[in-house]
């Protein structure tokens, strides 16, 4: 039972990540039919900008010294990585993916996979081959409920996970701007017919999508310690396939696909096998897509000729 | 337009040898024979290697390229074919060599037809592991279809890491005690055909028995090319609706192209196994996927020339350049240190160049007329001008087609 509890635990920690960087998959899916492959990429940014930030703030004794500074170092941190990879989602999306809006569809999915291809190897080649420790620099404490191991660390990630996750879906479902983006993603032209700039919404998805993956690349560095430059990989893969789960294009279907896939994963590391684990996300992703591809919340899809 | 039938006519023109046709087919044919004897002969074992890797790359890109450039289903694990060729052959290889020590009429070293036997067994394992992936996926739209060939191919990979009673895991294939045996016949080619100093090498045999193996995948796509198949794929890939209310049969359509290119990755694996000896299932990730792809986004989808010279760029090109750099009459343009760099620098290139070819030239360097159409969006009333214009070509150069 305890070894049940535990998994849980250390599933929704994991489904958490996976549910932001589902995030980011399905609101460009869902705007642009695009599986953005270079997302994976997005995440190992965050987690370098964010590594960059903490290392050279962290010289500066005003940080250090309470923990009222610390807190502060890592929001600043949190927030230069955010902007700096919702940046760099802009600007793939300007190059590789604007020029290709009304190409046919393998083409913006090879710009994808050329962009995580360049980015991968820009960190290899500029930054390090081998892994880093991420600096975690507040203590870390552990808690104990009814026989599980919680660790303040999970309890921060599963929350501000949570947090971005309200917030995010507020924006979408309450603002103007929200009400856009999902004019946009219903139909394009017709959203621009009714004077929705389509450009300003496609870049800021692009902002929005890849800037949520930042984050979840800062979590995965405190979580696990260090970063390397291809930790997005394996983390892209199993987030798109939280957000087939969930029903891609759909956002609450992302954040329960991400949540689901945590915690199978979780309990099939504890009960099967650790090394097997890949293998049932990727199992689970093409299952889901054979037989049911609209996922747990998703409109079946109708092929129009 | 005028000058653009003429182009139609030469791309779909298989038939005439003309002067210029015939000098060029000499030159490639001297430059792929007699360039890695030269390697071999300025002791450039190196460069005879890479040749090598070249033209199994040249292999992988031809198969993949009946999936990708003539059936239009983006496959990103094409590399499970790969894997499964080379392990099918390796370890089905392990059990028939033991059987073939007990033939003795075979000659002194009967294991040496393992390999040999194993050329089709590996072919039939690759087929049978695309029928495997193709069944389950016919309903799949494209992009879905990429990500779920990229997960066949990471499971494929993880399986060979994991189950390691069978695959030897991670440490690869073969394990202390077991032998990959060389091949038969190459001994006999190292004693015939070293002279004097000339040394005639494992790695020159292996060379020039994969670009056999790449002649005859040239010969048998460009017949496929032009078969009911090869023109059912192009339909299904333009339109698959359309291709299917005409009587095409999407599934075994869609089957025949899975399992037609997965066949060359399977070839490719066993030999590259033999000739390596040595397996493991990091040669098999999903980085090899993605530079098989890219080979034939570069040389230019559904051409067989395109994807030939995709594969020499993208496999051997920074080793190329590398080597000219050596070269007294190149010493002005290019320092080693500098190709080495460049060397260092090929996956973020190839990176950065498949963005700009989907942007500036989709259809590739050495482009199919068609794939080039539809990947590049015409004028409507042009593209029906040269719609006209294809099909005419086509019925003038072509003898008349009895399955039509």
């Amino acid at each position: 039972m305890e070894i049940i509890g535990q998994q849980m635990v250390n599933g929704i920690t994991l489904g958490g990540l996976y549910a932001l960087i589902a995030l980011g998959y399905t609101l460009v899916y869902g705007i642009l039919l695009l599986i953005n492959f270079a997302h994976s990429e997005m995440f190992m940014t965050g987690a370098y900008v964010g590594y960059f930030t903490l290392n050279g703030l962290s010289k500066i004794e005003f940080f250090t010294a309470s923990s009222g500074g610390l807190l502060l170092l890592y929001v600043i941190a949190f927030l230069a990585g955010m902007i700096a990879t919702g940046l760099l989602g802009m600007l793939t999306e300007r190059f590789a993916y604007r020029p290709l809006r009304n190409a046919p569809r393998l083409a913006p999915l090879i710009s994808a996979i050329g962009v995580s291809l360049f980015l991968q190897n820009a960190a290899l080649l500029w930054i390090s081959s081998r892994s880093i420790p991420f600096p975690v620099l507040f203590e870390i404490r552990q808690f104990d409920i009814g026989g599980v191991n919680v660790s303040s660390m999970q309890i921060l990630i599963v929350g501000s996970t949570i947090l971005l996750l309200l917030v995010l879906d507020t924006f979408v479902s309450k603002t103007r701007v929200g009400k856009a983006m999902r004019a946009v993603s219903q139909d394009r032209d017709a959203a621009g017919l009714m004077g929705v700039n389509i450009n300003y919404i496609i870049a800021l998805t692009f902002f929005i999508g890849p800037a949520l993956g930042g984050a979840a690349g800062m979590f995965s560095g405190m979580y696990y310690g260090n970063i390397k430059y291809n930790m997005g990989f394996i983390p892209g893969i199993k987030s798109f396939t939280a957000a087939v789960i969930g029903g891609i294009g759909n956002l609450r279907g992302a954040m329960l696909g991400g949540f689901t896939l945590g915690m199978i994963e979780a309990l099939a590391a504890g009960f099967i096998s650790t090394g097997y684990k890949d293998v049932i996300a990727f199992a689970i992703l093409i299952l889901v897509l054979v037989f049911k591809p609209g996922g747990l919340l998703g409109e079946s899809v109708v092929e129009k000729v | 337009m005028g000058g653009s039938k003429m182009e139609l006519r030469t791309e779909l023109d298989t038939g005439k040898w003309t002067t210029k046709r015939i000098v060029s087919y000499v030159l490639l044919a001297l430059v792929v024979i007699g360039l890695p004897i030269y390697f071999q002969s300025v002791g450039n074992m190196f460069m005879v290697r890479i040749a090598g890797v070249i033209g199994i790359y040249v292999l992988l890109s031809l198969g993949l390229n009946i999936v990708v450039g003539y059936a239009g289903l983006l496959d990103l694990g094409y590399v499970a074919f790969y894997g499964m060729g080379a392990y099918a052959g390796v370890l089905f290889g392990f059990v028939v060599q033991d059987w073939l020590r007990g033939l003795s009429f075979l000659g002194d070293k009967p294991e040496g037809f393992t390999f040999w036997l194993m050329l089709p067994v590996a072919a039939l394992a690759g087929a049978i592991t695309g029928l495997a992936l193709g069944t389950p996926v016919l309903r799949l739209r494209g992009d879905y279809l990429a990500i779920v060939t990229l997960g066949f191919g990471e499971i494929v990979r993880i399986f060979l890491t994991n189950y390691s009673k069978l695959t030897g895991g991670a440490a690869g294939l073969p394990r202390v005690g077991e032998k990959i045996p060389p091949a038969a016949g190459q001994q006999w080619a190292i004693d015939t055909f070293s002279m004097g100093d000339f040394v005639f090498t494992k790695n020159l045999f292996w060379y020039y028995l994969v670009v056999l193996l790449c002649l005859f995948a040239v010969f048998v796509i460009r017949r496929l090319d032009d078969s009911r198949l090869g023109r059912s794929w192009v339909a299904m890939r333009e339109d698959e609706v359309a291709a299917a209310s005409v009587g095409i049969s999407i599934t075994k359509t869609k089957l025949w192209a899975f399992s037609l290119g997965a066949m060359w990755g399977g070839i490719a694996g066993v030999t590259y196994a033999y000739w390596i000896g040595f397996i493991s299932p990091e040669s098999f990730n999903f980085m090899e996927s993605v530079l098989i792809c890219c080979m034939i986004v570069l040389g230019g989808m559904g051409s067989i020339r395109g994807a030939v010279l995709g594969a020499v760029i993208i496999a051997g090109l920074p080793e190329i350049i590398r080597w000219l750099a050596t070269l007294d009459i190149f010493s002005g343009f290019i320092t080693p240190e500098q190709a080495s760099l460049l060397g260092d620098y090929r996956f973020l290139i190839f990176g950065g160049l498949m963005v700009v070819m989907m942007a500036l030239r989709p259809q590739g360097i050495l482009p199919s007329k068609r794939r080039a159409r539809e990947l590049h969006p015409v004028d409507e009333i042009e593209k029906d001008h040269e719609d006209q214009q294809l099909w005419e070509a086509e019925h003038k150069t072509n003898t008349p087609d009895h399955e039509l």
